[in-house]
Order: structure tokens, then sequence, then C-alpha cells
């Protein structure tokens, strides 16, 4: 690993410490209801919509209404793609999308996954990606965070029937923290390049006339294809390129913040006009890890206890630091087969990276952004060499939370610190408890729900896939990369992550509908047990803490809780992870 | 379930409409009024006429300018309207060939050369449509173009300097050459 790299990493986990306290207590302040000027604004808003504010919700409520809002979400990205050639700010005339790609797409951004099989400058209005795509940046963002906070509250109350009310709990968190905090980082992203406009896509006069073949459709839009099913061409001619155009700053603001990761562009944040600058790139590494790192600190906070929340981000920060470097150590390793040809070993691994990046910058944000259940890029991950490839889909197999998603890291790593406690109560033969609360058989039968719904989904599925024709018929790459490809798509949609081995043609029926089913019990096999669990825990007695009481604020602490995380990730995905990115990995090292 | 359901609706419309149509107006009304040009496009305007961003790569083959780097963007390389990389594995032979196919046009039109070829001038950039290249990448190519152009490569190397970025606030990135800007600047010179 370069000097630079090691800077970057050291710069970047400063200032992102820096920011932990300041925002972690802003949230907790918010989601207690202490900001005054709220009631002004929440008031009317309550009585329009007809939101008992001042009632509280049990925990069964609260998951019913969480659960409404978001197939209300499902519901309106569906139709609004379906729907958008006959709607306003559709200047290319897009075609409305097909109901498969659809029905992904909806249940993808509602579950804050944003896995796209699509491309969003072919295929999606600007209307489609403003109040479609982005809504669902914020509601999917406050939806893991209000989880959370429910969670938390459970922990924080005693012999309590409720956990909160999950209306009062999305206003605010999308009022006071996602919004205000995304109107700045979008004005500054335009100053760094992002455009930010309603204009049509820009014709521009280029410097060469170039010469291509251009595919044929037939009368039906379809490419033609001759007798040996390959494409019919003609040549054409062009000095013309066509800059696409659009409201794409604001998007990008809520896509990092909100670690959702779907781009405007189907490059992504590797895309020019959605990432333009290293600058505009550390800002944007940086508003990944935001809202996950200050949760810790909320955790702290409103359990009474910070030094819990510093506990929990020591054990997430230890796990990043040694993947993150990982992955930058692996992409600075020529490809020896094109070394073999006379390329210059020393610039690493540039194949699917952008110049102004590099390896430092694009093996960073690949670890961040898979680290964090983000899934925006801006290098692609298929072209990584096996083992910095194999560094984003361990940490999305860790369950997304080393940092994780806004909400869903704490929530999930929560789940695991309950399960640490558990298995150093039988250890050292004592009732587990955390954090006050008693662990008992109802708490570890949600726990192990929460914990095997994603393995089972991604095991299954890649299981399903590589079985079937259908399956198979996606993959780009051959050999043991193939298989990774659709490892990764399943790997993703079940941990909501997003991002892909995008070399895998997913826009097909089929895995439209497998990954589709994916994210959705990914997301919500999760969250009703964590709701569950809050519920109960609330409901719980405090026991004061006592001479057999396991401390869960220090170092013993912490490491027990990493070797939880890692020792659950190995047993499920280390022989999947040896048919893929091992062997390739042997394979392209070995043999020169 | 039904108290749930007024609330539900009435809510998930009213936030809608403020964070899918007021935030994004705003946010647009705020970056025409501070940043208008670079909300536009960062479009470089030659004669009256749009001729590219700074921002977006266009694709360069003749041996007068400096080229880009490679892009896989479909049907056409930098094709603007459609980004994509190769996502070619490293053991992928369609990756080696490709390659080589680059590594061939380069020497095909610089025979005499014998650096080392960068690796950012024969492996495809993440969105296909990267406007820069590495600064041993346009080194790599002063001779050339300076021959095409019967031009003194001391006056080509001092305009790669010149449009030489180097490491953002010296710490992000990596130092990077805007070859569209060069290009159009390169042309200016006759």
């Amino acid at each position: 690993m370069s000097t630079h790299a090691w800077i970057l990493l050291g710069l970047f986990l400063s200032v992102l410490l820096l920011t932990v306290k300041p925002l972690g207590s802003y949230i907790a302040y918010v989601m207690e209801g202490h900001f005054s000027l709220g009631g002004k604004i929440e008031r009317p808003l309550y009585r329009l919509c007809g939101v008992r504010h001042d009632e509280e919700m049990g925990w069964l409520d609260y998951a019913y209404a969480i659960l409404l809002f978001n197939v209300l979400g499902v519901l309106a990205v569906y139709a609004l793609q379906r729907l958008q050639v006959w709607l306003p700010l559709n200047p290319q005339a897009f075609t409305n999308v097909s109901p498969d790609s659809a029905f992904n797409t909806a249940l993808s951004f509602a579950t804050n996954t944003n896995w796209q099989g699509y491309s969003g400058e072919s295929t999606m209005s600007y209307l489609t990606q403003m109040l479609g795509l982005a809504v669902q940046n914020f509601f999917s963002a406050a939806t893991g965070i209000v989880v959370v906070i429910a969670l938390i509250r459970g922990f924080a109350r005693h012999s309590a029937k409720t956990v909160g009310n999950a209306w009062v709990d999305l206003t605010r968190i999308t009022l006071y923290v996602l919004l205000p905090i995304s109107i700045i980082y979008a004005v500054f992203l335009t100053g760094q390049g992002v455009i930010q406009n309603f204009d049509a896509y820009k014709d521009v006069t280029t410097l060469e006339v170039k010469k291509y073949d251009n595919p044929k459709n037939g009368p039906d839009g379809q490419p033609l294809k001759d007798e040996k099913g390959n494409a019919v061409t003609e040549s054409a001619e062009t000095q013309t390129q066509t800059l696409p155009m659009g409201p794409v700053a604001s998007q990008e603001a809520i896509k990092m913040l909100g670690t959702n990761g779907g781009g405007f562009f189907n490059a992504n944040s590797a895309h020019p006009y959605e990432n333009p600058t290293p600058l505009s790139n550390f800002i944007q590494m940086l508003s990944i890890f935001l809202i996950p790192a200050a949760l810790c600190f909320t955790f702290g906070r409103m359990v009474g206890d910070t030094r819990q929340g510093w506990a929990v981000l020591a054990a997430m920060t230890l796990m990043f630091v040694v993947l993150a470097a990982a992955a930058m150590h692996f992409e600075q390793q020529a490809n020896p087969l094109l070394t073999q040809l006379g390329v210059d070993p020393s610039a690493g691994n540039m194949e699917g990276k952008e110049t102004r990046f590099g390896i430092a910058e694009s093996g960073l944000f690949a670890a961040i952004t898979t680290a964090a259940s983000c899934g925006a890029v801006n290098a692609m991950h298929d072209s990584f060499t096996p083992l910095g490839g194999m560094i984003p889909l361990v940490l999305m197999q860790l369950g997304e939370v080393v940092f994780g998603g806004t909400g869903t890291g704490l929530y999930g790593m929560l789940v695991f610190a309950i399960m640490a406690v558990f298995i150093s109560g039988l250890m050292i033969g004592r009732t587990p408890e955390y954090l006050g609360k008693k662990i008992e058989t109802y708490e570890m039968k949600m726990t192990s729900i929460a914990i095997l719904v994603t393995p089972l989904l991604v095991l299954l599925g890649t299981a399903i896939a590589v079985m079937t024709e259908a399956g198979r018929a996606g993959i780009l790459n051959p050999g043991p990369h193939g298989f990774s490809e659709i490892l990764y798509a399943f790997t993703s949609a079940a941990n909501n992550n997003g991002s892909a081995f995008a070399g895998l043609s997913a826009n097909t029926p089929f895995y439209n509908i497998m990954l589709g089913i994916a994210v959705w019990f990914g997301r919500f096999g999760v969250i009703v047990p964590v709701l569950a669990m809050a519920g109960s825990l609330a409901a719980k007695k405090r026991i004061a803490v006592g001479a057999g009481t396991l401390p869960t604020h220090g170092p013993l602490f912490v490491t027990l809780l990493i070797g939880v995380v890692l020792l659950v990730g190995l047993l499920n995905y280390v022989p999947a992870l040896a048919l893929g990115p091992v062997i390739e990995h042997l394979l392209l090292f070995a043999a020169h | 379930m039904k108290t749930l359901l007024r609330p539900a609706l009435s809510l998930f419309v009213l936030l809608t409409a403020v964070t899918g149509l007021v935030y994004p107006l705003v946010v647009t009304g705020i970056a025409k009024l501070v940043f208008p040009e670079a909300a536009d496009g960062s479009l470089i305007v030659s004669n009256g006429q749009a001729v590219g961003s700074r921002l977006i790569g266009q694709n360069f083959t003749d041996p007068r300018y400096f080229w880009g780097r490679p892009s896989a963007t479909s049907p056409q390389p930098y094709n603007a309207s459609a980004s994509s990389g190769s996502n070619q594995g490293p053991l992928n032979p369609a990756l080696s060939d490709a390659v080589k196919g680059r590594i061939d046009a380069l020497k095909a039109a610089d025979p005499d050369n014998t650096r080392p070829i960068p690796a950012d001038l024969v492996n495809a950039s993440a969105s296909g449509l990267d406007p820069h290249i590495s600064p041993a990448a346009a080194n790599y190519q002063i001779e050339r173009v300076a021959k095409a152009r019967r031009l003194d490569p001391s006056a080509v190397k001092a305009l790669v300097d010149k449009y030489t970025e180097g490491r953002q606030w010296s710490v992000f990135g990596e130092p990077r050459v805007n070859v569209l800007e060069l290009n159009i600047e390169l042309d200016s010179l006759h």
C-alpha cells in the first residue's frame, strides 16, 4: 500500500470521527423530541395527516406502520416507471419501464438496496428519478434509522409497552436530519461540477469525426440478428456527442447520505457528472459513513452510557481498517497477464478505474460502499483483482454491520452484540444480559432469525441461479469469476447493498424477480424480528449491574463482538468464496 | 391497521412532495444562482458552438491528438448517453485481447517509442467517459503528437504541463491531464 493510501485512510477516519459526537448528539436530540422549533412545523402537519402524535405505538403497530409506508413507496415507484411516458419531465421521451424491471427497481429502492438492472440515462425520466427514486432514497434511509431508534428505546426504557410513534419518528428524521444536510451537500456537489438542471440532453460537436458500427433495429424496435445470432450493424459516422442532463446533484446527495447508492447514471459515482473531482469523491466517501457512525453515539447517549456506543463504533472501525487496507493493497497489484504484454505494472490494476481517483481512492471507496450498505461505486468491482474484489463481497457477507446502512448497520451490530453476550454467558455459566436487560429465549429466537435470514437468501439464490439456464445466461466473465458475479448479485441484494459485479446481465425476468424477492426479505426479514425484540426488551425490567455482569464497553467485549461477527460470516460463506475469488486468485497468480 | 392507513397515505404524499419536488427545485434554484456553469454541465464553447464538456472525455484516434482512456461504451466509445465500464475480469481472455489491440495501435502510431506502456492508456475507464489520463500517459504520447503536427516536442511538453493538475488540495486523488482541453489548445496553435 502506498503512502498516499495510508494518508488518505488516516485522514478519512480522522475527519469521520470528528463528526460522530456532534451529529450523534443532534440525532438523539431530534429523536427525543427536544427540537423546539419542530413543534411549530409538526403540529399542523400531523393535524392534516391525522397523526395522533402524542400516542405511542407498541412494536407490532410500529412494524405495521413501517411496512405500510414502504409498501406505498413500492407502489409509487412502480407506477411512476410504468406511466412515465405520459407524465411530465421526460425530455428524452423514454418509454415505460418493463414490468419485471419496474418491479425489481421499486422493491430495490424501497429497501435501501438500489440495485440497478437498468441504465439511468437511457431509461428513467427526470420525474421518475426525483419523485420516485430520490424520494425512496429519503424514506428508506429514514426507515432504517427509525427502526434502530425503536430498538435503542427498547434498551433505554423499562417496563414499557411502547417503542415510539413511527409517523413522528419518520417525519423528524426526514425533515430535521436528512433534508437539511442534503441541501447543503447538493449545492457543494454542484460547486465541484455535478450537474443540476431540467434541460434536454445536449448535443456537442466533437473534435474528431468518428466511424462506428451501429446496431440495426427491426420494425419491432428490437435489435436485428443474423442467422448466426450476431447483431446486424450498419456503419455510421458521427461528430456529435450527446451529453446527458438532469437534476443529478439533489439525487446524488441523498444517494450517499442515506447509504442508498442508486446512481442517476449507469456508471454511478464513476461518472464525471456524478462525482467530478477527488474532493467530491472524498466527501462522498465521508457521507456514506456519516450517519451510520453518528448513530453509534446516538445509541450511547440514549441508553445513558456513551461508552457503549464508542465500543460498538470501535469494533466497526477495527474491522473496517483491516479490510479497507486490504482492498487498496490488492488493487495496487498489476494484472500479471497484462504485465506480460508490456504494460507498466507500477500503476496497479487500472481496468475499470477512473484516472482522477486512481488505485487508493477506488479501493477505499469500494471498501466503504460495501462496509456500509451503500452500493454506489466509483470503479467497476467486476474488474478488480480476484482478492481485491473479494473484499467488497466479504464486507457485505459480514451482514452489513461494519458501519452498515443508515440505522440498519447499528441494529445489525446490536443483534450481533446480543449474540456475543449470549455466547459469553454460556461460557461463564450466567444468564446473559445486555445494557441491563436479560437476554432470554425470545430474544435469542429473534436474533437467530435476523442473523440467518440473509445467508439463507444469498446461498439459496446463488445455488438456484447457477443450476438454471436463465441464471447462467447472465454471466459475462468465464471461469470462477462468472460464479463470483452471481454470488455477488445475491449477496448484494439480500444484504441491501446494491453494488454489483456489473458484467452480469441482470435485467432479465429471472434476475429481476429473484433479486426482487431477495431485497424484500433481506430487509423486512430482519426489521420485523428487530422490532419484535425492541418490544420485548422495552417491557423488561432493568437489572442492576452486579459482580457477574460482563462489561460491554471495554476491549474484551469489542474483541468478543468482532469474533462473533467474523465467526458467523466465515461459517456461512467460506465454501462459496473458495469457489469464486480464491480459485481465481490462484489461477491468475500461480501460473505466472 | 385501519387507523394506520390515513396517516400512512397522507404523510407519504406530503413528505413525497417535500423531498421529491420542493427539495430538487430548491437545490436547482440555488445551484443555478451560485454555480450556473457547473449546474449546466461545464460546457466548453468555442465560436458560439458547444464543442464538449470539461468533465466528459471524447474519443481520439488521430495521431495528431492526445488519446484518452479506452472506453467500453457502446455502440461507439465515449457515448455519453450510455456510460459503462468493460466489466471484464482479470482472467477474461477478452481483456488481454483488448489490451493487446490497444498496445498494437499505440506502437503502430509511434514505432520508435520504447517506454513502458502506461496502464491507464490501455485499460478501459469505469465510466467510459473519463476526461483524464495520467501524466505518464501524456508524456508517452508527446513525441508522436509533435511529429504528426511538425511541432517542437518541448512546445508540446509545455502544453501538457499547462493542463496537468496535481492532487486536489495536495492530498486527494491522482495527478492528471485533461485530454479534451489539451487537444483544443493544440488545434489553436495553428
